[in-house]
């Protein structure tokens, strides 16, 4: 009889996950709905978004928040896999041991932080070095690079670590070198778990709000950018930044909660690709 | 191998070796940078007072509400998400509830903060008239972390080995009290170790907070869960975007140093307390 109800207790527990992205989804459409009542095509490809006028086209924020993530994935991924090949590979234990922690540390760090710094040292530098306002595209990328860092540091790593020594010692007994087996066999059998990572990445990037939002400058007009050294606005900083004085219940308030719903869309699809991905690559083996 | 293909293996070596530092040089440059910059403004007038305007005063109401707001965060994310992690490890069949769950689960765990702040403001500070407040805060805040003490709780859970619970079930106890006499007895250090984790996550979390719970320069301790609460994250985020002076800016310095020292330690201990417990279940093993 006890034994019945912790069950059940514990059943209903397990259920309100389920409840609470319900509620967020509910929520969400149910405020940002009567943006679109200005017109879908006004609200997703409009040039303009200025508030004061009931302007709502969320174009240029969108473009901007993927030039954005798009720029910092790639810098990430320039440090980061070669970084998970070395630790994988060649690393000393010690090392590994030393850097892999560290480097999963950044994953937690506090981000409002991470904005201090970019916003005293990089923007600073920025603007000294290329000129222009210093808080732009460029100091965007670099912050979020290193948010994004550890995520494809470690699940890279990961990946590049499961591929079989079979694999390996069957490509060295044929001559090849280090390095040839790390291009030919390693790198191709660990594809889906670096291409996840980046993904996943890339869904952390464009969700990510307080780092970017001290970095890229927040112009009162969004545009899209034409040079790296210009200030940008992106989703995320343009929903913390305008909640603050959107009249409760006013259109402003209705197309910020539309733009949450962009952004869980837009993160959302982001994560299914690497769930999608993750599980491509453990079915099949033996390609290329 | 010829000396020219040796040699650009290992220079090619060399600088995949860079890549590798280059990933830790960050993190060190970047607490480096805020301890030679926060360790200045730290004294026991700025942990102990209240803050007055951006340059004057301590922090001690925004560490304070950081731990209050974790608190409440905790309290309502980790009986939860253990309770959902007991009954998926546990309990479930295979079945599409199950896989429900889990999928939501994920779900949960990949949407971003700024949209948990959005919701947090429409439905606990708006639709439930929580008000901006401790209690607002902190539930946004566990909504946030609920999935990794999920993920963190069943993980541990289900390192516990198969024979641990058929013993006490050849004893004849009952499958309830097999999971707390004996499983999440051995599961705990894995549990602690993921509140530890999703603690850390809590305590810099800026976006879900700024919406939720308070404009961060409170100079006050809440008095009750309707209160609204200054935490550390946002008054240094109010510190670095308004406040324009130096004096400004090396509090903000001081109180990054507190709240990284505060994540750090945090996480520090939820390491030590991985690797205690993996050489404890080695020990006994042999």
């Amino acid at each position: 009889m006890g034994e019945k109800i912790v069950e059940w207790a514990l059943f209903v527990s397990a259920l309100s996950s389920i409840f609470i992205v319900f509620f967020i989804l509910a929520f969400l459409l149910k405020e940002g709905f009567p943006a679109l009542t200005l017109g879908w095509r006004e609200f997703f490809f409009g040039m303009t978004w200025h508030p004061s006028h009931d302007q709502f086209g969320i174009f240029p924020i969108v473009v901007s928040t993927f030039v954005v993530g798009i720029g910092a994935l790639v810098l990430a991924a320039a440090v980061g896999i070669p970084a998970a090949i070395y630790l994988a590979e060649f690393s000393p234990d010690w090392l590994r041991n030393l850097v892999k922690p560290s480097v999963e540390m950044l994953v937690g760090f506090p981000s409002v932080v991470l904005g201090l710094f970019g916003l005293t040292v990089l923007v600073v530098f920025v603007r000294d070095a290329f000129g222009g306002w210093g808080e732009c595209v460029l100091a965007g990328w670099v912050i979020l690079a290193i948010m994004t860092l550890p995520h494809v540091v470690s699940i890279s790593e990961d990946s590049i670590r499961a591929v079989p020594n079979g694999y390996k010692e069957a490509s060295l007994a044929l001559g090849a070198t280090q390095l040839q087996t790390v291009r030919k066999v390693i790198l191709p059998n660990a594809r889906s778990g670096i291409l996840a990572s980046l993904v996943l990445g890339m869904g952390n990037a464009v969700g990510e709000t307080m780092a970017v939002l001290m970095v890229v400058g927040n112009p009162n007009i969004p545009w899209i950018p034409h040079s790296a050294l210009e200030p940008v606005r992106v989703l995320t900083s343009t929903i913390v930044i305008e909640i603050s004085y959107a009249v409760w219940g006013s259109m402003h308030q209705h197309a910020l909660f539309a733009l949450g719903v962009v952004l869980f869309a837009v993160v959302a699809v982001l994560n299914a690709v690497t769930t999608a991905v993750i599980r491509r690559g453990k079915g099949g083996w033996g390609r290329d | 191998m010829s000396v020219c293909v040796r040699v650009r293996e290992e220079v090619v070596k060399l600088g995949l070796c860079a890549a590798a530092l280059v990933s830790v040089a960050v993190l060190l440059v970047l607490v480096g940078y805020i301890f030679f910059n926060g360790a200045g403004a730290i004294n026991p007038a700025f942990l102990l007072e209240s803050p007055y305007r951006f340059e004057h005063g301590g922090i001690f109401p925004q560490v304070v509400g950081t731990f209050f707001l974790v608190a409440v965060c905790l309290l309502f994310a980790v009986p939860l998400g253990l309770a959902t992690a007991i009954y998926l490890a546990e309990y479930a069949a295979d079945n599409l509830v199950t896989r429900s769950v889990r999928f939501f689960v994920e779900c949960l765990a990949g949407i971003p903060s700024v949209v948990i702040g959005l919701f947090g403001l429409v439905f606990l500070v708006y639709f439930l008239g929580f008000g901006v407040s401790l209690l607002s805060g902190g539930l946004a805040l566990g909504f946030m972390i609920l999935p990794w003490t999920v993920r963190a709780s069943e993980e541990a859970i289900k390192t516990v080995p198969y024979s641990y619970r058929e013993a006490s079930l050849a004893l004849g106890v009952s499958k309830w009290q097999t999971i707390r006499g004996v499983v999440l007895r051995n599961a705990a250090p894995g549990i602690i170790t993921g509140v530890l984790l999703g603690m850390g996550k809590a305590v810099g979390e800026t976006a879900v907070v700024l919406l939720t719970a308070g404009s961060g320069l409170e100079s006050f301790l809440p008095r009750s869960l309707s209160d609204p609460v200054g935490s550390l994250p946002v008054y240094i985020f109010m510190l670095a975007t308004q406040g324009h002076t130096s004096a400004a800016s090396s509090r903000a310095f001081g109180a990054s140093l507190v709240l990284i020292a505060m994540f750090l330690l945090s996480s520090l201990f939820a390491l030590l307390l991985r690797n205690r417990f993996v050489r404890r279940k080695r020990r006994k093993i042999w």
